[in-house]
């Protein structure tokens, strides 16, 4: 395919307020998104606290290409190809692990330093004037276009060349900043396993679901209105507290009121995030001590800044979505146009207390499990439009809600909080990747 | 409390998860008692890291009344499951309490799709003056660290 025949294919699909159905659910726009936008953009590859040590590595991916991420013995990380480069074996497949100094292949025990250099080849003279300098293969494990750990959070871009960490997120960085600077210490730390939960559908639904606030009151009344009522049922002595429970659900019931004034941000690239002024996580209670410690570590001016933000679900365009205020990030992983693994994690605040973590444990196994009674809606909602999508009395996707004419989504705006902005921005950025990146 | 009165509770339990008796399913539980389901192989901790389920009178409760509202889509139409155990483990017995295991198979199934689980089941149990009640369980799913789709019913 020539640039400009990839140009008109992609054009074609994009309007200004819909998308034509293909985006979702047609195998040759997956195969040109996995060879092209994920290939151009900057991707969330892990945390560093996932690799304490030198030689600590974790498996991971860039739409389809297989990767690994490693902590060389200078205390760099790196993120490699998951690939020998004799025969193509992939040198690691669990999650995580130690290599300690080297990788070693399992197949013929190349080996090879936690920078990917090329480091032995058993009976190495067999190469001996073969021209083996010559080969890719005398490179070693090749490493990705380029990566960029922004304080903790490991990034990387598959193409060599292309636009930069620091161009491509711009100010959309302030919600990862706020995420870390609620850490008294400015750091986070993994806790525990994430969540995996396998979607049969298209991988943007679910990026696109993240800045939906009107289906929060319609989805989930099943679970946020049925909670509301048996709270409000129950028999309980006069002046019971709230349990936690029902300051994480209780939210999602409220009404669209509340979601048009909580606002939406969105910023060039693909970036947005909904809660502007206000949002489902800015009324759960105080935690003892974690003021105090903030406010020893910034001084009260600052540390008030610092909480006072409670943004809502931000979305780093393409894939993955961050709650600051919790310390949550979900990844949304493309397996296929139809299928979609979310992996959703949690961190805890160094220097805070734990009841934060365990919050935000309750928070994640509430609303993002397999057996929550809140993912259940939604993946409900997910594979039932992957399946209507396939009727062919209509093709196109309706995104228009709140649309203004010539919107320029290289401004940063912001806009009532039920706008579809966001997810025009997020194929306004599909658009120009998928082409390369140019505007 | 003795062996037998142990054994046909822990059948008792499955059997009406599996006929949808959930208020007496309910009935069964202190009201202290915690649902535990791991999200990994020998996890310690159900508090600061992310578990699958743990769920207390409050959220079993919801999850219940949940399964029969008129507008839960993802139960429209509704899931069925069956448990087939094997012969539970005594672990300990007192006269007022126990700690039993139990291998299980959990089938559940929506639409024209089904799932088997492989489970080990471990109940603390109390003697009270109504009979057995649940004081705690802890259910460890054989792949619980694999990526799954809805298990919305209980295992
Ligand atoms: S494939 Fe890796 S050493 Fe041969
Ligand atoms: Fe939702």
């Amino acid at each position: 395919m020539t640039e400009a025949d990839l140009k008109s294919r992609v054009d074609a699909l994009i309007r200004p307020q819909q998308v034509h159905r293909d985006v979702y659910t047609s195998p040759e726009v997956y195969a040109l998104e996995m060879r092209h936008l994920f290939r151009n953009v900057w991707v969330y590859i892990g945390h560093d606290s996932q690799t304490p040590n030198k030689g600590d590595y974790i498996t991971a991916q860039i739409g389809d290409q297989p990767l690994l991420m490693v902590r060389h013995t200078d205390n760099e990380i790196h993120v490699l190809y998951n690939r020998c480069p004799h025969k193509g074996t992939k040198i690691v497949i669990d999650k995580a692990g130690n290599t300690g100094k080297f990788f070693r292949c399992p197949y013929h025990a190349w080996s090879f330093k936690t920078d990917g250099c090329l480091l032995a080849i058993p009976l190495k003279k067999g190469y001996e004037g073969t021209g083996l300098e010559e080969t890719e293969a005398s490179h070693g494990l090749a490493p990705v276009g380029a990566m960029m750990n922004y304080r903790g959070f490991i990034f990387a871009r598959l193409a060599p060349e292309g636009i930069g960490f620091e161009e491509f997120f711009g100010d959309s960085l302030s919600s990862l900043d706020n995420m870390v600077d609620r850490s008294p210490e400015g750091k986070l730390t993994v806790a525990g396993a994430p969540l995996r939960y396998m979607h049969k559908c298209n991988w943007k639904m679910l990026v696109e679901n993240q800045t939906d606030t009107c289906h929060p009151m319609v989805a989930h009344e099943s679970s946020a209105g049925t909670a509301v009522k048996i709270w409000e049922e129950m028999e309980k002595p006069e002046g019971t507290p709230t349990p936690a429970a029902m300051e994480i659900i209780a939210p999602f019931m409220s009404p669209y009121e509340f979601f048009e004034n909580m606002g939406i941000r969105t910023w060039p690239n693909g970036h947005g995030h909904t809660g502007v002024h206000h949002s489902i996580h800015s009324a759960y209670s105080d935690i003892p001590g974690y003021l105090d410690a903030m406010v020893a570590a910034y001084g009260e001016e600052r540390a008030n800044a610092i909480l006072g933000e409670n943004r809502h679900n931000t979305v780093y365009f393409p894939n993955i979505m961050i709650k600051g205020p919790i310390q949550q990030l979900r990844n949304f992983i493309p397996l296929g146009p139809d299928k979609t693994l979310v992996e959703s994690w949690i961190f805890a605040l160094d220097g805070a207390p734990s009841e934060l973590t365990a919050r935000t444990a309750m928070y994640n196994r509430m609303i993002n499990a397999p057996t929550s009674m809140v993912g259940h809606d939604d993946l409900e909602m997910y594979e039932r439009a992957q399946e209507g999508l396939m009727a062919d009395g209509l093709e196109w996707v309706n995104i228009q809600r709140l649309y203004e004419d010539g919107e320029d989504f290289s401004e940063e705006a912001v806009l009532n909080g039920t706008t579809e902005r966001q997810m025009r921005n997020q194929f306004d950025a599909w658009k120009r990747f998928m082409i390369g990146g140019a505007a | 409390m003795n062996r037998d009165e142990v054994i046909d509770f822990i059948h008792d339990e499955a059997w009406m998860l599996d006929e949808g008796q959930y208020h007496d399913w309910l009935n069964l539980w202190l009201p202290n008692a915690v649902y535990w389901m791991p999200l990994n192989w020998n996890q310690q901790d159900p508090v600061n890291e992310t578990s699958l389920l743990h769920e207390d009178n409050f959220m079993l409760r919801l999850r219940i009344e949940r399964l029969h509202g008129a507008r839960t889509f993802s139960q429209k139409p509704k899931s069925r499951c069956h448990h087939v155990l094997n012969r539970p483990r005594i672990l300990e017995l007192t006269e007022d309490s126990a700690r039993v295991a139990t291998k299980m198979h959990y089938v559940e199934t929506r639409l024209d799709e089904q799932q088997l689980l492989a489970l080990t089941v471990t109940h603390d149990l109390k003697a009270t003056p109504e009979g057995i009640r649940i004081a705690g369980k802890r259910v460890d799913i054989l792949n619980c660290d694999a990526a799954f789709g809805n298990i919305q019913l209980l295992p």
